[in-house]
């Protein structure tokens, strides 16, 4: 029987022990003595957070493929066994085989948002890995990072002995490979970084000098390692068919986030939307074949149990074969108790026919994402979604007999005045109207629109990454001018408003858009006690400002100021294939209010032609009309 | 009874179970997850509930807490049509985690008398004492005075012990609910009270006799080991005393 790393007494006085003893159904074991590469994949966040994560679930069946090599998985200790492990000084483990990370040859860490950085230091701290990169000898496992966040690597360049930027299916083989063979050569660590920097899609931080103009912009940024590449060219699958998915992924003992079986239907989005860095990371967008998704979702409900499967897409209504796969679905697996998830939906006749046969109608509520009220505002960010659009989708819904809606949008978008703001509580009240013109004995009872609103954050490789952001104080003003027009509207009591905090949303501006100098910050709040900085609990907005001021960092630097067209970017040295050119059009085109039409109706050139895949060699006979979205 | 005989007979299974290892660790709810995940894994012939959100007919008789293994825990599952128990066992056994160990699956008769949540009167349990908190494999054994001792125990007019339950405190006389207490090779032998009327956890049981001991509950750490659950013999079958395994029903 296996030996957990961590006694009894203390898995009993924790919260949810099954966090940290493995042993979950189609985790995979390996003897130890037969490989020759043991990997340690690693979703800094809380377990039931990083089991939910398909990118990670789809490595780990990949590298496992490899007789040469185990991959394992590790997850952050929750704060109660984090006291515990640095009391007794527990050295972090892997799941499946209980031995301390420290051993690993290689730790993967996946970075999907911004408010983990702490976590990051926390997995290295208790794992006994030197925080920073310059510190490690050969002792140590190599630290590679990737995911989104990666797009921007800089503020955590310090930390990470290599970053892989773009789909991890690509050249994963080829790092390893490198990684057997200079180890059969006794070469050092140095040695492996300089065969990994060669590759295609991998960057090591370490090898590149950063150099700062007066104004604290960047002067040059340059390989100082003649292996290192002048640029990172990011790495795509061209054929989303033929490629690794897990058919059988690990099913976790407790309730998880994502506790059912996913359906990656697709890979980018091919909408354009001028705020969205997923978009514009993953072009061109590429579907994956209806019939190999149909088998994979027999075997993947065979293989865990789950009884629900979820499609999972940027934007699922775009996918070519939805009627087909979702009808099948239905038909297939419905009677069978099997619970069926479409996330992400345009609402139409379509989507509502599919989503009275799948849910309760009564219980459940419409999502809508209109992003911003006024439709000014909408062209700025290139939402091809028109009011009529929303208010024709919600009075299908009511008929069908939905009478709960759910809308979502940003503030603090580029150019927003006060009048674009008051458009939302206007444009939720014009809803609810929409709602009380039933006839009384037809409608199910009062109506409930929920609006959301979140600040809008400038990511890297976005049309708005020149653009500028706002004070804490700012957002809270205009979340209450938001505030305030709700209760000037004739359906107030059909309404609800929630807004996001203002708070996290500056510190994620910082650290979307911010360079190798936040290195400095990161390590400050990590020893200041920051972790789980996702967690609202765990927050502590106070210790991150000691933490700016201790290190002398300006957030209005990196915050408040709107980037000049020549000013070069911490992430430039990156190529995702859309061109820093075709950004700044589009970043001048929203600016005029003019809307770039979908890549199905019309290309517009954003250099990802040049993968040669997706929708960019799509038939171009079978292009539909473009239909707007949600 | 005419009602009953029209209506067609469902066909009901008594599955028992075995949980040790690291399972010990999986708690209730979690454990019943599990199982509605490992019947589809399995592809048992269960039955649902009707209704937008249906789900398994499946009831499980007394929770295991946390950190307790056991060789005798149940759940009672409708079926949709029937299924060779032996089949049941082995493809269940192929979907089983490390640590879950299913070991018997029987037809029960369709009544709510026969219902595993309903009939549960009693559960018996091996004690062992730990060398340390920290591992329950390491054993070592009883003071050999502790023979002697439960038997003074067992002898007090009542045993009172302060019990909690999610809403409140109060002192119960648990002497009536120790049904059996020894000493035996393997451990201390316990045969409790538990059901839904009356219930008694071993771990209080073990409290109450080192607060009698005089022992320093620290310093003496035991682990728990459910051996099986029983029912009351049904009235008028006279058979080999009070109570029977729920897996011999």
């Amino acid at each position: 029987m296996r030996k957990l790393a961590l006694n009894d007494e203390i898995l009993l006085k924790i919260e949810k022990p099954a966090r940290y003893i493995g042993n979950e159904v189609n985790s995979v074991m390996k003897d130890p003595e037969k490989v020759d590469i043991r990997f340690a994949m690693c979703f800094p966040d809380v377990y039931e957070i990083g089991m939910s994560h398909l990118g990670i679930q789809i490595l780990y069946d990949m590298f496992n493929r490899r007789e040469d090599v185990w991959c394992e998985r590790v997850y952050s200790p929750w704060v109660d066994l984090d006291q515990i492990m640095r009391e007794e000084q527990i050295p972090l483990f892997a799941l499946e085989s209980q031995d301390p990370i420290r051993d690993f040859d290689f730790l993967g860490i996946t970075i999907q948002y911004e408010m983990c950085y702490t976590n990051i230091l926390q997995i290295l701290d208790l794992s006994g890995i030197p925080l920073s990169a310059r510190d490690r000898d050969d002792s140590v496992p190599i630290v590679i990072g990737g995911g989104p966040c990666a797009s921007n690597p800089e503020p955590l360049a310090e930390f990470f002995d290599l970053f892989y930027i773009g789909d991890g299916e690509t050249v994963y083989d080829q790092l390893l490979n490198a990684y057997k063979e200079n180890r059969i050569a006794g070469g050092s660590r140095k040695d492996f970084l300089e065969k990994a920097a060669q590759i295609e899609g991998i960057y090591v931080p370490g090898f590149y000098e950063v150099t700062y103009k007066d104004d604290g912009t960047i002067a040059s940024f340059t390989p100082v390692n003649p292996h290192a590449k002048q640029v990172i060219k990011k790495q795509m699958v061209k054929d989303l068919t033929h490629t690794y998915y897990p058919k059988a992924p690990v099913v976790p003992f407790i309730k998880v986030t994502q506790d059912r079986v996913v359906l990656e239907i697709q890979r980018g989005c091919i909408r354009g939307c001028r705020f969205c860095q997923a978009g514009m990371l993953y072009r061109p967008t590429r579907e994956r074949d209806v019939e190999t998704l149909k088998q994979y979702a027999y075997q993947m409900l065979k293989n865990t149990g789950h009884e629900e499967i979820s499609l999972s897409s940027l934007s699922s209504s775009d996918y070519s074969q939805l009627k087909e796969l979702v009808t099948f679905l239905i038909e297939e697996f419905k009677g069978s108790g099997i619970n069926i998830c479409l996330p992400s939906l345009r609402i139409d006749a379509f989507s509502l026919d599919v989503m009275g046969k799948v849910q309760d109608i009564r219980k459940s509520s419409l999502t809508f994402a209109p992003e911003a009220g006024s439709q000014r505002m909408r062209d700025v960010i290139n939402k091809g979604l028109t009011e009529e659009m929303i208010l024709d989708g919600a009075g299908q819904a009511f008929a069908g007999g939905w009478n709960k809606v759910k809308l979502y949008f940003m503030l603090g978008l580029p150019t927003e005045t006060e009048e674009d703001m008051r458009e939302i509580p206007r444009l939720a009240d014009r809803i609810a109207r929409r709602y009380y013109e039933i006839p009384k004995e037809e409608r199910n009872g009062k109506c409930q629109i929920t609006t959301s609103t979140s600040f809008f954050i400038p990511k890297p490789f976005t049309p708005f990454q020149w653009a500028k952001m706002y004070s804490n104080e700012e957002y809270i003003a205009r979340a209450a001018v938001v505030k305030h027009e709700f209760q000037e509207q004739l359906n107030r009591k059909s309404l609800k408003y929630h807004w996001h905090d203002a708070e996290v949303t500056v510190l994620e501006g910082v650290f979307a858009r911010g360079d190798r100098r936040l290195a400095e910050v990161i390590l400050a709040a990590y020893r200041l006690g920051c972790l789980y900085d996702s967690w609202t609990e765990n927050f502590d907005n106070e210790k991150w400002m000691k933490a700016f001021a201790d290190t002398g960092t300006d957030i209005g630097f990196y915050n408040l100021r709107e980037r000049d067209v020549g000013e070069i970017f911490p992430w430039d040295f990156i190529d995702i294939g859309v061109t820093k050119e075709f950004l700044y059009q589009e970043w001048q085109r929203a600016l005029r209010g003019e809307v770039t039409p979908n890549c199905r109706e019309k290309c517009s050139g954003c250099g990802a032609m040049r993968y040669k895949g997706g929708v960019c060699v799509e038939d171009r006979e079978e292009v539909r009309q473009g239909e707007g979205t949600n | 009874m005419l009602k009953t005989e029209r209506r067609c007979a469902k066909v009901k299974a008594r599955i028992k179970f075995r949980k040790y290892g690291v399972m010990r660790f999986i708690g209730h709810l979690d454990v019943m997850r599990y199982f509605q995940k490992a019947m589809r894994r399995a592809g048992i012939p269960i039955a649902f509930t009707g209704g937008y959100s249906p789900h398994m007919i499946m009831s499980f008789a007394q929770p295991l807490g946390v950190g307790v293994t056991s060789d005798g825990e149940y759940l009672d599952i409708e079926l949709k049509e029937d299924i060779d128990p032996a089949r049941a066992v082995r493809q269940l056994n192929d979907v089983m985690a490390e640590g879950m160990e299913v070991v018997g699956f029987n037809r029960i008769p369709d009544d709510k008398k026969s219902s595993g949540m309903t009939i549960v009167a009693a559960a018996s349990y091996r004690v062992t004492l730990l060398v340390s908190a920290r591992s329950a494999n390491v054993t070592r054994t009883f003071p050999d005075s502790w023979e002697a001792k439960i038997e003074e125990f067992l002898n007090q007019k009542s045993i009172v012990v302060l019990k909690k339950t999610k809403r409140s405190e109060a002192e119960v006389d648990i002497k009536p609910m120790i049904y059996q207490m020894r000493m035996e090779d393997e451990g201390i032998y316990l045969f409790l009270a538990a059901g839904s009327e009356q219930n008694l956890k071993p771990d209080l049981v073990m409290r109450a006799f080192t607060e009698f001991i005089k022992e320093d509950p620290g310093r003496v750490p035991f682990h728990y080991h459910r051996i099986d659950m029983y029912a009351r013999t049904p009235k008028g079958t006279e058979a080999s005393g009070r109570f029977i395994s729920l897996g011999k029903l």
